[in-house]
């Protein structure tokens, strides 16, 4: 257990090191500024054609800004777990870090699993820590906050943690850059099926609800995301949504929670990619 | 209480074993062979040279013995622990060939990463870093981040992480490829260090002086196979001589193996296995023979001629 714990600091004192989180933060805070100055114009009567928003107008637009936001949130926390992930083991093995690191008397999967451990610390930490500067932000400015904040962060972090997950393995066998370019291309992949799925649902295709299905089970960060944005949603947005079937098929509208199955099978594909990456490195020479 | 005397008598075991023994152990990559069938032991306390060209499979064998490279055959044991097992690299240190560490850390933090790999208790990790840097030479540098380091300082600190914690075992693969003179002295001074502590070295080099210097016994290996192996001296076969000779008709030259293996090319007749209190005999009758000898070079036959010897000796070369 305690070479886990030793390779899993070891990854958060290297991002700390070579500044990945002072860049991370720096970005976060700096978006967080733009998007409170933004959501501060929402009330400004100047642009609402002189007369100022109702109450209830301006909690429906911040929701919809809000998840908009999310996305682009999600999109970086993606990207950051894609390529920080994909070199994390490549790397160290490129570098021979491993054959220095491996010849003292640890177990191949306890460096897999520290890496792991210290990857997902960092994803949920970026996860936790920018939903709550936006949400914070928001709440100041239109005084505006999601029916459930809770579920938001604990959605991005997951999807975070099956990208960074599936770039880990990536990096047992392949070069930082290769699987980077992979993990993220499956990310937009992924998502796009999954507005396609949608579209498929409202004009009641099933070859396209079938495709959305197989690439939520292959990669489960679409139906993720989409548990993100349900938790964003006002009740009566989704309410009011329900009686336009058409807006099923807008990418930022989720009308239905995300399936129990679902969930279950994302922390079981999570699992079985991190089993997959111990079962890489146990078999690869170093 | 069986468990605890089956434990016992397993340490027990452990601790009367060689520091390596190894019975056919083989990698092959494909139809491609990086070694076949290496059989060897290596007591306590001694310090072993695995001499080779580049590729003859040197490292190949280190990493095998190190678990980092599964064998495709064979087997062997690290202090009496199974190759590849944590158990047997518990008490080794090592310095791989490319030896790289994290940029993003200093020197004392290298070193304290590594103590904590090993498990060493931590209330003895500042004795253990502080020992480590001060044998290996980087003292000064210890707080300086490795990134700021010269080749030649990253590979004194591989050696200071492979001395942590007292090994009983120190395998080093090319210790001073980085090294200057000085530095190189400093190996050798340190393998000197380890030996007295009794621990085995085992030094992968393709520096032949480098292993004359400090080794008690060697394996010669080109193309993944041991080609031979012995004591220096048993290697060497002995002193050598040469006598730069005139005068003398080709029977008469010839005539003079009776003191040892001859070589001669019609100038210089050298004498291998000739022991130095029969230099003057040889010169006498050279002389006696009506010869002229315009020099005589007494010197020990190195590691080099005898290595470049067994290389030409093997087939395909």
């Amino acid at each position: 257990m305690r070479p886990i714990l030793t390779f899993a600091r070891l990854t958060l004192v290297e991002a700390s090191r070579r500044r990945l989180l002072l860049a991370l933060v720096l970005l976060t805070v700096v978006v967080c500024g733009f998007t409170g100055w933004g959501f501060s114009r929402i009330t400004a009567p100047a642009l609402s054609g002189g007369q100022q928003l109702s109450t209830v107008e301006v909690r429906t637009v911040a929701s919809q800004l809000l998840i908009l936001v999310a996305f682009l949130f999600s999109g970086v926390l993606a990207l950051s777990s894609a390529l920080t992930a994909s070199p994390a083991i490549s790397g160290d093995i490129e570098s021979h870090l491993t054959t220095a690191m491996l010849a003292r008397p640890v177990l191949r999967a306890q460096y897999v699993l520290g890496r792991w451990a210290g990857l997902a610390v960092l994803v949920i930490a970026y996860a936790a820590g920018s939903s709550a500067l936006e949400l914070a932000v928001v709440d100041i400015t239109v005084g505006y906050l999601p029916p459930h904040p809770a579920q938001l962060v604990l959605f991005i972090a997951a999807e975070g943690l099956v990208l960074m997950s599936l770039a880990l393995c990536l990096s047992t066998r392949l070069s930082g850059m290769t699987g980077g370019l992979i993990a993220i291309a499956a990310w937009f992949i992924a998502w796009l099926t999954g507005v396609l799925a949608a579209v498929g649902q409202v004009i009641s295709n099933v070859a396209l609800e079938n495709l959305g299905l197989a690439v939520r089970l292959l990669m489960p960060v679409d139906a993720l995301w989409r548990g993100a944005i349900y938790a964003m949603e006002p009740a009566a947005i989704v309410a009011a949504a329900s009686q336009n079937r058409d807006l099923g098929a807008n990418p930022f509208t989720v009308l239905t929670p995300v399936p129990p199955a679902m969930l279950v099978w994302s922390v079981v594909w999570v699992v079985a990619i991190v089993g997959l990456s111990l079962w890489s490195v146990q078999r690869r020479d170093l | 209480m069986v468990d605890l005397l089956q434990q016992q008598a397993a340490a027990q075991a452990a601790a009367a074993s060689p520091a390596i023994h190894t019975v056919e152990l083989a990698k092959r990559y494909g139809r491609t062979v990086a070694l076949a069938g290496l059989s060897m032991t290596v007591p306590r306390g001694e310090v072993f040279g695995f001499l080779g060209p580049n590729g003859a499979g040197k490292t190949t064998a280190v990493k095998l013995l190190l678990g980092l490279v599964p064998p495709t055959s064979g087997e062997g044991w690290l202090l009496g622990h199974p190759v590849g097992s944590v158990e047997g690299r518990r008490r080794v240190g090592y310095l791989p060939e490319l030896f790289r560490y994290q940029p993003w850390l200093s020197g004392r933090e290298v070193l304290a990463l590594h103590c904590e790999l090993m498990g060493l208790p931590r209330a003895g990790w500042k004795e253990e870093i502080d020992l480590s840097l001060h044998t290996s030479g980087l003292g000064a540098r210890a707080d300086d981040k490795v990134r700021e380091y010269s080749k030649g300082m990253q590979q004194r600190l591989g050696l200071g992480a492979a001395l942590l914690g007292s090994p009983e075992l120190v395998l080093l693969d090319e210790p001073t490829s980085a090294l200057d003179p000085i530095g190189r002295h400093d190996v050798r001074e340190i393998i000197h260090i380890v030996r007295e502590r009794g621990a085995a070295v085992f030094l992968n080099s393709h520096l032949l002086t480098e292993v004359e210097m400090v080794c008690d016994r060697v394996a010669m290996v080109d193309h993944g196979r041991v080609i031979a192996t012995g004591t220096l001296d048993e290697l060497l076969g002995g002193h050598a001589c040469r006598f730069r000779v005139a005068g003398l008709t080709p029977q008469q030259r010839h005539s003079l193996s009776h003191f040892g293996e001859m070589q001669d090319d019609g100038e210089w007749m050298r004498l291998l296995r000739l022991e130095p209190e029969s230099v003057p005999d040889v010169v006498a009758e050279v002389v006696g023979m009506g010869g002229r000898v315009y020099a005589v070079e007494p010197r020990v036959r190195t590691l080099e001629d005898r290595f470049l010897e067994l290389l030409r000796a093997e087939p395909g070369e």
